[in-house]
């Protein structure tokens, strides 16, 4: 795991400063709220309904244990016990007071972490594949790219003020996990037919207000020109991107209305213009960032192991989690564990302190102090020896965070919603957790199968709802919380957008409908065809007669 | 006459303004004026062959590369941030700097504050007309706030990648020297 040096620590530390002085400017009324609006953007701590909300970023998406215990001693000391992991990875605490924001922001700083660039319209956290290092489907450690990225993005001087946020994923399996073509930019490591290492560069995706999938401007570029491309694309977007309405200010707008070839030449025509020699980095920097991704000491195991096949046969409720929760590890003898935040009855991404120490606890046993946080708002422990699973489930269960629907119905992506977001239409969690409790029997969710719902509050689509095969937007219908269905979106490698189903539900139909649309497809599925398999071959129609007319 | 934040061989000062705009519809009074890309184009040479150094305004959703090949005869080129939050004449400043080698001023106008002196000075900026009445120590200050950059632009500062491999080549002829 890459570890912080006396540069990047130095780095944090002037950070940390230069926002102490800002607040106490801001507290002094040296400032006003306007002023000071963008500062605190910088550093990720927004104002929301009740309290001021810190948002930590959580580069590519990976923790070591100190870190986790670090947000665990924030969420105690500063918050209320408790945490938020968020679809870009990242983690948000709620309940912040903005005196204490500067000593929050420095004990982050002690382990590494910080909230730089977390909001504003500058180049946001990368996000990468959860399974980086573990799965034995990528074909390099987009770890290494993606640090690569974080240090080239971190207070960029050109474009710190952009035309609006810009997000970049990166992924090195066919499988994506990272949702990269939802992205500003996703990358999308690949080997070349001569076997070199290049980038498929994809733009333009994004959600929101007018959702757009990706489209790729470059089939193959080479590595080790990465930032240089970036720094190409970022130029003609900083340039040229929309800056009279917020609303068509994103790179997607941008790529729509030149069309993608348009843009993909000019940025070429920039990239050709670009000296690679300064923005690049050299190899010797390159590997090492690569050292510190370096394999940890696997041990060699057998590919079956006898201590958990004899606690499988003992536990069914180890034996569940097994089949949900993990899979397969690159190196024999060992798996890839999913921590599902779902539990029934609980907020999507929540976790408390507690349950972060035993996460931290559970990495240095049994992870090599390795946590992962993924997009869909759950954790991963990437390196767990099948000998261990039993112990590591047993742990896990005692403190809440055992819950086998990786995948499965009651996996759901819920933003934070009316209940905290000033910008909401309309309640996000409690929908989510009606939907749980609808689909609480285990047996029955996974007979289902692979269903991703996706809840956003507003059109803001924080909660991904474009892309979730069912997705669920939250509507004001008059004053009242009403709910918008769409089904068929996908933000994997098919990724597309969902078609809406019909007029939108109130609040105690919206459980109800998605039990409607599951009967249909268990009725219509043909053998291995998942829910979005169906809706594909089947279309709209059935699912929408099932909720609309059948209902009635 | 204006105050301006300048920076010169480093050090921030503060300096009256030489080169006063003058807004298209005025007339050009004698000595150093700017005015904007519009009549740069259409009447530079002659204000110029009046004796006088010209500079131009480019505003933010105008192009540099329009002013390529003036740019030897130019002193002054004012990139204008109509708002803070607008930061296209960041990316303005690089390619002037970088690309075509300009060596002349480098001006900040408009909403110009002084959180935002860090990524100007990296950007090849040189002067500065602050909106919001900073003194140029405070400019310095917040410029001076990091010790470490990440990326190469258009300042002489030294990115991290750079540093490290400085400090491991010293780090490997140290230990080459105690025959390691
Ligand atoms: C509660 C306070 C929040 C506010 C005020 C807020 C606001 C917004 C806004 C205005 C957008 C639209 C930006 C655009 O289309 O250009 C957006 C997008 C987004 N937000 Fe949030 N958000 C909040 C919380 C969250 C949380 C908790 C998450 C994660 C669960 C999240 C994840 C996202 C994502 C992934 C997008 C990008 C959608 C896209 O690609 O366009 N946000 N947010
Ligand atoms: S989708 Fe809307 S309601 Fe949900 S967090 Fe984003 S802005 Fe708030």
């Amino acid at each position: 795991m890459y570890q912080y040096d006396a540069i990047d620590k130095a780095f944090l530390d002037d950070r940390v400063s230069e926002f102490r002085t800002q607040v106490q400017r801001r507290l002094a009324g040296e400032m006003t709220e306007d002023q000071f609006k963008p500062l605190r953007l910088m550093n990720g701590l927004y104002l929301q309904l009740h309290a001021y909300m810190l948002r930590v970023a959580v580069p590519y998406g990976t923790l070591s244990s100190a870190k986790m215990r670090r947000l665990a001693h924030v969420a105690r000391t500063y918050d209320k016990g408790y945490g938020h992991f968020t679809t870009r990875t990242n983690m948000q605490f709620h309940w912040i007071k903005l005196r204490e924001a500067p000593d929050a922001i420095a004990s982050l700083a002690e382990d590494g972490l910080h909230s730089m660039q977390t909001s504003g319209n500058c180049i946001r956290n990368t996000t990468a594949d959860p399974r980086a290092g573990a799965t034995a489907e990528e074909v390099d450690d987009p770890r290494v790219w993606a640090e690569a990225i974080r240090q080239w993005s971190t207070l960029h001087p050109e474009f710190t003020y952009l035309p609006r946020k810009f997000k970049i994923a990166i992924t090195a399996a066919a499988k994506d996990r990272t949702a990269a073509k939802t992205h500003d930019i996703g990358l999308s490591l690949r080997r070349g037919r001569d076997g070199s290492l290049g980038f498929e560069v994809m733009v333009g995706g994004g959600l929101g207000r007018t959702p757009y999938i990706g489209q790729t401007i470059r089939e193959h570029l080479p590595v080790g020109r990465l930032l240089s491309y970036l720094e190409a694309i970022l130029r003609v977007y900083n340039r040229h991107g929309r800056r009279d309405n917020n609303n068509k200010a994103r790179i997607k707008i941008l790529v729509a209305q030149l069309g993608t070839e348009e843009f993909a030449r000019q940025v070429e025509a920039e990239f050709a213009l670009i000296d690679g020699s300064k923005v690049d980095l050299p190899d010797e920097e390159l590997a090492r960032i690569r050292g510190f991704f370096a394999p940890p000491a696997f041990a060699t195991l057998p590919a079956v192991s006898k201590v958990f096949e004899e606690a499988k046969a003992r536990d069914p409720a180890l034996a569940r989690f097994a089949r949900q929760n993990t899979h397969a590890h690159k190196v024999r003898g060992y798996v890839i564990v999913d921590v599902s935040l779902k539990a029934p009855g609980e907020t999507p991404g929540d976790i408390s302190a507690e349950q972060m120490d035993v996460m931290a606890d559970l990495a240095d046993r049994y992870s090599f102090g390795e946590i992962r946080v993924t997009h869909e708002q759950n954790l991963v422990l990437p390196h767990v020896k099948l000998d261990d699973l039993p112990a590591v489930h047993a742990a896990l269960a005692a403190v809440g965070l055992a819950t086998p629907n990786i995948n499965l119905i009651s996996d759901i992506i819920a933003c934070p919603g009316l209940d905290y977001c000033s910008l909401a239409n309309a309640r996000a969690i409690p929908i989510a957790q009606d939907i749980a409790r609808k689909f609480a029997d285990p047996d029955k969710a996974e007979q289902i199968g692979e269903l991703k719902i996706k809840i956003s509050g507003c059109i803001n689509a924080c909660g991904h709802h474009h892309v979730g095969h069912i997705g669920i937007l939250g509507v004001d219908k008059k004053g009242e919380e009403f709910y918008q269905l769409t089904l068929g979106g996908s933000g994997a490698e098919d990724a597309e957008v969902g078609k809406i189903l019909g007029p939108a539900l109130p609040a105690g139909r919206v459980a109800e409908a998605v039990d409607q649309l599951v009967e249909v497809y268990l009725r219509e599925r043909k053998d291995g065809e998942r829910f979005l398999d169906t809706y594909r071959r089947a279309g709209l129609e059935p699912f929408k007669e099932a909720v609309y007319v059948a209902a009635y | 006459m204006s105050q301006l934040i300048e920076l010169r061989a480093g050090r921030f000062t503060e300096a009256a303004d030489r080169f006063p705009f003058v807004a298209d519809d005025e007339a050009a009074p004698a000595g150093d004026i700017i005015v904007s890309l519009a009549r740069y184009q259409a009447e530079g040479e002659a204000l110029a062959s009046d004796g006088r150094r010209v500079g131009v305004l480019v505003q933010s959703h105008e192009a540099v590369e329009d002013l390529a090949y003036d740019l030897p005869c130019i002193p002054v080129v004012a990139l204008s941030f109509p708002k803070f939050r607008d930061g296209r004449a960041y990316s303005s400043a690089r390619v002037l700097r970088e690309r075509f080698g300009f060596t002349g001023e480098v001006r900040a106008v408009g909403d110009v504050l002084r959180e935002q002196a860090l990524p100007m000075v990296r950007c090849g900026f040189d002067a500065f007309a602050p909106a919001d009445g900073s003194s140029a120590e405070a400019w310095a200050a917040v410029v001076g706030r990091y010790r470490h950059v990440y990326q190469r632009a258009a300042d002489a500062r030294r990115p991290a990648f750079e540093e490290r491999a400085a400090g491991a080549r010293v780090l490997a002829t140290a230990e080459a020297g105690h025959g390691l």
